[in-house]
């Protein structure tokens, strides 16, 4: 049986006016095995979404080579766009006038399905999303979040043997979020043989869900292994997460001996920075908490906490996911 | 008997993708106001001003006829040629490429779909306009008329599919290339005049947009009052409509084809904000 995904040196860069080249995918390589609910984590720009459209054929690789279900992405269109769907966070697809049941049917159409097998689909999935009392409203009167979990529908409504699901709980709020990670592990349980290719940069959502996960960031893949696996990789060093009393900049941090990497964010309502460190080892706690102290910062309390995958990729990476001020030791 | 599965697909996929539009035509009732009665205020000009010049009274027949395939036309250029710069803002460009069904079913369903609502315009022009300023109509074969109205449309919306094609690399541009083309096409396809009067060359040149030839062809079917008014005869404008509409077609699907993959290298179908 051939790979669900499978890329080799993958590369793909982007021209920009004024001649400027960005390269958004540098080298790839990823194999995700029929079945697997693979997980692609990186930062906003990291290059997940870029490799996505090159995987269901929106895209042509620059250089390297993409086969999905064993089919080659830049000869083997047809077959391949047979075998997949995509729902990307935030999208805003469809059109104001349809009701959600006529956006879902209509998409439907583009894939051959029938129409009462359709409906059937279509009934089904939004009771399972929370959305059956608003079949009949129209788009366009959606909330935001409403409008996210009608699009969810719309990629499982084609019953696809591989889905790429991009960033599919963006915006969402809790509930709704995990009505949608639900979902996913219900469908997966009870289709066999199917792929998800989700990225996100929700870790813990990455955490939840995938039975592997990759770590890309700046269009390279750091690191590719199950959640737990990663997690064990960063327990080499020590966790350390330090309370302060106060809102403060920490980029200074960056440079000491012995920290591999830092994230920081503070509460305006609670007056508080939380710094996360990842150390080289316990041997260099004392001396950051010499150097807090001498600075005169109000230590809150100090604890050693356990690697998530948040950790990993600070580990790796020596910056957090979402803390813009992180910084790279 | 079966139809094949691939063109089962397709066919589905142009009524998918008609509906909307047939659907917002009759869900919306607020548009058909300002698309029918306005467009009748600019056909009032052109008729006064016939009226001064004591021109025939066919002409006025003219300006109401015309006045009506400029619904066709308009149709053509916002809701088809510039239409997958909306749908990519939308994000909708890109799941009807990656949908495992040709690109041109789903420009097939958005060109019927327009279809109907434009005939609704044109329609109400035609109604109001004839009632309004009084044309009578002297339809010397319908046979003829319907025929040429049908391959005008079919031609028409062949070259909208071209349209929508070429300008599938386009971002905001598209919007002004629409603007760009709607006013020439008024004066150089004779909506409001009869187009023998640009002289023989310049006609000829405009019977590259299919309304040329289908309105002078009407024109002289449905007014016959002074024949040497027609630019060529309605068989051979008909033949030649006839000829456009398979090579519209044609280009449209070679087009589409090349610029999906041109977009493919450069990355515009998804991209938005260009």
């Amino acid at each position: 049986m051939p790979e669900a995904i499978l890329t080799e040196d993958l590369v793909r860069e982007f021209h920009l006016k004024g001649g400027r080249t960005i390269r958004a995918l540098d080298g790839v390589n990823l194999q995700v095995d029929p079945g697997e609910l693979f997980g692609l984590l990186g930062p906003n720009g990291a290059g997940k979404t870029t490799l996505i459209k090159i995987l269901v054929t929106l895209l042509y690789p620059t250089s390297g080579r993409a086969f999905v279900d064993g089919l080659d992405v830049t000869r083997d269109v047809l077959p391949i766009r047979q075998r997949i769907n995509m729902v990307s966070g935030g999208e805003y697809s469809g059109y104001g006038i349809l009701t959600v049941k006529e956006t879902l049917w209509m998409f439907s159409q583009f894939y051959g399905v029938p129409y009462k097998e359709a409906f059937k689909r279509i009934e089904e999935l939004l009771e399972v999303v929370g959305l059956k009392s608003e079949a009949n409203m129209r788009v366009s009167k959606l909330s935001t979040g409403m409008r996210q979990k009608m699009n969810f529908c719309r990629g499982f409504v084609t019953d696809p043997k591989i889905l790429f699901l991009d960033e599919p709980t963006l915006g969402l709020d809790v509930e709704a979020a995990r009505d949608i990670r639900a979902y996913i592990k219900t469908w997966m349980k009870e289709h066999p043989g199917r792929t998800i290719l989700l990225t996100t940069h929700y870790m813990a959502e990455a955490d939840e869900l995938c039975d592997r996960v990759a770590i890309i960031d700046h269009g390279e893949i750091l690191a590719c292994d199950t959640p737990q696996a990663l997690k064990k990789k960063v327990s080499g060093g020590t966790l350390l997460e330090i309370s302060l009393s106060g809102l403060y900049d920490l980029s200074w941090l960056k440079g000491n001996s012995g920290i591999k990497g830092l994230t920081y964010s503070s509460s305006i309502e609670k007056s508080r920075t939380t710094l996360k460190l990842v150390l080289e080892s316990e041997e260099v706690v004392p001396g950051v908490i010499k150097e807090l102290n001498q600075r005169e910062f109000s230590i809150l309390g100090i604890q050693s906490v356990e690697p998530t995958l948040e950790d990993v990729f600070l580990t790796l990476v020596g910056r957090g996911l979402s803390d813009e001020n992180s910084t790279l030791s | 008997m079966r139809i094949p599965p691939s063109l089962e697909l397709f066919l589905r996929a142009v009524v998918g993708r008609a509906y909307p539009r047939i659907v917002g035509a009759n869900r919306e009732l607020s548009w058909l106001i300002p698309e029918s009665v306005l467009p009748i205020l600019g056909l009032a000009a052109y008729v006064y001003v016939y009226r001064v010049m004591k021109a025939p009274p066919e002409f006025v027949g003219y300006v109401v006829l015309g006045g009506a395939m400029t619904a066709y036309w308009l149709n053509i250029l916002w809701s088809m040629a510039s239409q997958f710069y909306w749908e990519k803002e939308t994000a909708n460009l890109q799941l009807f490429i990656m949908a495992p069904v040709s690109p041109m079913a789903i420009l097939l369903g958005m060109g019927i779909g327009g279809l109907f609502s434009s005939t609704i315009r044109a329609g109400a022009v035609i109604l109001l306009g004839s009632l309004l300023f009084g044309v009578t109509y002297q339809v010397t074969s319908l046979g003829l008329v319907l025929l040429v109205f049908f391959l005008s449309l079919v031609a028409l919306y062949g070259m909208g599919m071209l349209l929508a094609s070429l300008f599938l690399l386009s971002g905001r541009e598209a919007w002004n290339l629409s603007n760009a083309l709607q006013e020439p096409v008024y004066l150089f396809s004779g909506f409001y005049f009869p187009v023998k009067s640009l002289g023989f060359w310049a006609a000829a040149a405009a019977s590259i947009i299919p309304l040329t030839l289908g309105l002078d062809a009407m024109r002289q079917l449905m007014f016959p009052g002074d024949p040497t008014m027609g630019f060529l005869s309605p068989w051979m404008e008909c033949g030649i409509l006839l000829l456009l509409c398979p090579v519209f077609l044609y280009l449209s699907k070679v087009a589409l084809k090349k610029m999906e993959h041109a977009a493919r290298i450069r990355g515009t179908l998804s991209l938005r904000w260009q």
